[in-house]
């Protein structure tokens, strides 16, 4: 479904010296599977997940990126968005003034007229709304409120995922969403993300621990160090990292 | 108290809203037509003469014109002002014509003697003077039309230049006995209650341009609302500048008698030209007891292009007056035109429990100044005011609120309520806040807020991951900023302010 060949990608500053953060990643998600990414600080995670939506101040130099065998790197980040791309970001942003639900429903209006799709009726959508934040155990009072603001961290997270719900997208990017979390509401936010899993649907789940990999069961775990991917496993791969720690098992043949 | 100059932006992410923030294109501004018509103007130039011809024009009675002479002879010692925050090249009053009129406009008897150009242009500005009398009828055909009371009916005052060409609705209106026609004409056949009330909220010798527009003013709105009545429907005055070389000096005048209401919407547009047009109004609002006038203004004049050059100065002096007892006055503004917006609509709540309000959303883009804001002079018992600004600047525009509460001796329990938001849409724009408080009273109750925001890329970013375009982003996130004052507007304006919103920021973000 998505496929990166030898990725090299730059952070280009306003002011500041450009650096290369991917140095040649590669990976290859199929259809339906959940990947893990994990790995140090610094290692690019964040850039990835920047790369893959299409955020400004980043340059791919070299290498390409396939979604459904199409030019991923070509399109606008709302085009990628209607296509299905989703992120579920580190650091949800505050949008003063503008209540949970009027940017979502915004939102899943714009993909749709994107997609040719007629708009969502209010009905519809407060169904769908009402069956997410139950999912979620969100208090529906509080997506009357403007998005993320004055919300805890980890009421955040679970806004990003209502939003990943009512958006059904088909490929879903978590950069580290179990941070600012207990254990309660990590919970509650991997079952949201599992009640997406399948129906074709992928994944790729950013994460420094394995403990979030513990409620979403990836398929494949992949170890990204200096901009590339320099390990790949089972699931099993994660706790060995846990163990052991990165430098081992990096550092082992 | 300047925030928003050389705002350092982390991750360096901002570099493409900085890099695109371009300036207001001239195609974006669809108001920006000339109108060609044969067109009568004053001499070139500012003197007692002017004023003299000015007056005869208008045929008004000789204490009109006394009026008009003090005006001039107080105006000539006066200083233009410099504390405001806006730079503009020195004015040359003797550079421009004080007056015109499209060539036999005192002829104008009904709507049917107004000339097709004129109608035409105000058409194409969405105002249907004619169709609108016709579909919806003046003389009799109301009664009948059961369907005209679904419809909003909104009555209309058009100045072109410095007169009125034609006011709607004028019989229907007179049935209520609301008084609505051009000030030229109340002049002339109300001169008791002119005489009255006219300068009796802003003297003439408030303020050099307030001052200025006594001598010269051309035409403009008088209302006014009888006792206990609630006028049936929105009142307006569309303003259009189209004359090369002129200035416009409109005046406004709104008496609402005791127990009385009226709501009056205000609609301001201009060609685009190279030169810069001076625009210098008064408006004066009374309320008496129990009665309550709300104003609103959608300002759309031509603010210039994006380098600056060309566009309307507008120097104006707003003020209401509470003279009664639980009297309300509400001023809404959508300022979203003009090179410099000079402009501070004010309340003075003389009358005990009166109350004044102020909205407004200012926006400037390009090279546009605005500065803008209130005063509320609180002098009555109880009396209260409430003040929510938002403003937004873009491109390399500088925007500041300047308010002013001031609670006297006998404000026995005043209280007031301010909120000042600006909003910052890349890193080369200016937002100032300059909140005056005096304050007389130790019972007094005073609250201020203030908050800046950057619209920052990282958001522009959020919102597009989430499918919505760069513009429709930057909508939602506009609107998002001005909810609580645009629920202010009248429905229909509150349309029209959305919409102008959105073509008064495009291009504001790559």
């Amino acid at each position: 479904m998505l496929e990166l060949y030898n990725l090299h990608a730059r952070v280009v500053p306003e002011d500041g010296p450009q650096r290369e953060i991917l140095k040649g990643l590669s990976l290859s998600v199929p259809a339906g599977e959940v990947h893990a990414i994990m790995g140090p600080n610094g290692s690019g995670k964040s850039t990835l997940s920047y790369v893959l939506t299409g955020r400004d101040g980043y340059q791919v130099t070299e290498g390409s990126v396939l979604y459904e065998g199409e030019d991923l790197l070509a399109l606008a980040p709302e085009v990628r968005a209607a296509k299905g791309l989703f992120l579920s970001f580190q650091y949800p942003l505050e949008i003063a003034g503008v209540p949970v639900m009027t940017f979502v429903r915004a939102a899943m209006n714009a993909q749709r007229k994107q997609r040719g799709e007629p708009e969502v009726s209010a009905p519809d959508f407060l169904k769908l709304s009402r069956i997410a934040a139950q999912q979620l155990r969100i208090d529906p009072d509080m997506l009357k409120r403007p998005l993320n603001v004055g919300f805890s961290g980890g009421e955040k997270k679970r806004l990003e995922i209502y939003q990943m719900l009512m958006l059904q997208p088909r490929f879903m990017i978590l950069d580290e969403t179990d941070s600012g979390l207990d254990i309660d509401a990590l919970k509650v936010v991997a079952d949201g993300v599992n009640a997406l899993r399948g129906e074709g649907r992928s994944m790729l789940v950013i994460t420094h621990y394995q403990r979030l990999l513990d409620y979403i069961k990836p398929d494949r775990v992949h170890i990204l160090s200096a901009g590339r991917i320099v390990k790949s496993g089972g699931p099993e791969l994660a706790h060995e990292l846990e163990k052991s720690g990165y430098d081992t098992v990096m550092g082992a043949p | 108290m300047s925030e928003g100059k050389n705002i350092l932006v982390k991750d360096g992410i901002d570099r493409g809203t900085v890099d695109a923030a371009r300036a207001l294109e001239s195609d974006k501004y669809s108001e920006g037509f000339v109108t060609d018509i044969e067109m009568e103007l004053a001499p070139k130039g500012l003197s007692e003469e002017t004023v003299r011809y000015i007056s005869a024009k208008k045929e008004e009675p000789e204490w009109m014109l006394q009026w008009r002479l003090e005006a001039f002879q107080r105006w000539k010692e006066m200083i233009e002002p410099t504390w405001a925050m806006i730079n503009y090249p020195k004015i040359d009053y003797q550079d421009a014509h004080y007056y015109a009129e499209p060539k036999g406009a005192a002829k104008y008897k009904t709507i049917d003697d107004v000339p097709k150009e004129i109608l035409e242009t105000y058409a194409k500005l969405g105002i249907p003077l004619k169709e609108q009398e016709v579909l919806l009828g003046v003389e009799g055909a109301m009664e009948t039309a059961a369907a005209a009371r679904e419809t909003p009916r909104v009555a209309v005052d058009a100045v072109f230049d410095s007169v009125s060409v034609a006011t709607t609705f004028r019989a229907e209106l007179a049935k209520s006995g609301v008084i609505f026609m051009s000030i030229s004409e109340a002049v002339r056949e109300y001169p008791d209650l002119l005489r009255q009330y006219l300068g009796s909220v802003v003297p003439v010798t408030d303020n050099f341009f307030a001052t200025l527009n006594s001598a010269v003013f051309s035409d403009g709105t008088f209302v006014y609302i009888p006792k206990g009545v609630r006028c049936p429907m929105e009142l307006s005055t569309y303003f259009r500048m189209n004359a090369k070389g002129t200035g416009q000096f409109e005046r406004t005048l709104i008496i609402a008698d005791e127990g009385a209401y009226v709501s009056y919407l205000e609609g301001c547009t201009a060609p685009m030209r190279d030169e810069n047009q001076l625009h210098a109004a008064v408006v004066e609002l009374v309320a008496l007891d129990d009665a309550e006038i709300k104003y609103s203004t959608v300002q759309n004049w031509w603010p210039g292009d994006a380098e600056g050059k060309g566009g309307i100065y507008n120097f104006v002096t707003k003020r209401g007056d509470c003279r009664g007892a639980r009297s309300r006055i509400s001023w809404t503004q959508v300022e979203t035109g003009s090179a410099i917006t000079w402009k501070y609509p004010s309340c003075i709540l003389r009358g005990d429990d009166s109350s004044g309000e102020f909205y407004s959303i200012a926006v400037t883009n390009g090279r546009q100044q605005a500065d803008t804001g209130t005063k509320m002079i609180h002098l009555g018992k109880n009396t209260r005011s409430r003040i929510i600004s938002k403003g937004i600047s873009a491109g390399k525009s500088n925007n500041t609120y300047r308010g002013l509460v001031s609670v006297h001796g006998k404000a026995a329990k005043a209280r007031n309520f301010t909120q000042c938001d600006s909003l910052l849409i890349g890193g080369d724009c200016g937002a100032h806040t300059m909140p005056y408080v005096e304050n007389r009273r130790a019972d007094a109750q005073l609250e201020h807020e203030a908050t800046t925001t950057k619209l920052s890329d990282d958001q522009l970013f959020y919102a597009r991951q989430r499918g919505l375009g760069e513009e429709e982003a930057v909508a939602l996130l506009v609107n998002g900023f001005v909810r609580d004052v645009l629920q202010k507007l009248p429905m229909e304006f509150a349309v029209e302010a959305q919409k102008l919103l959105e073509v008064s920021l495009e291009g504001s973000v790559g």
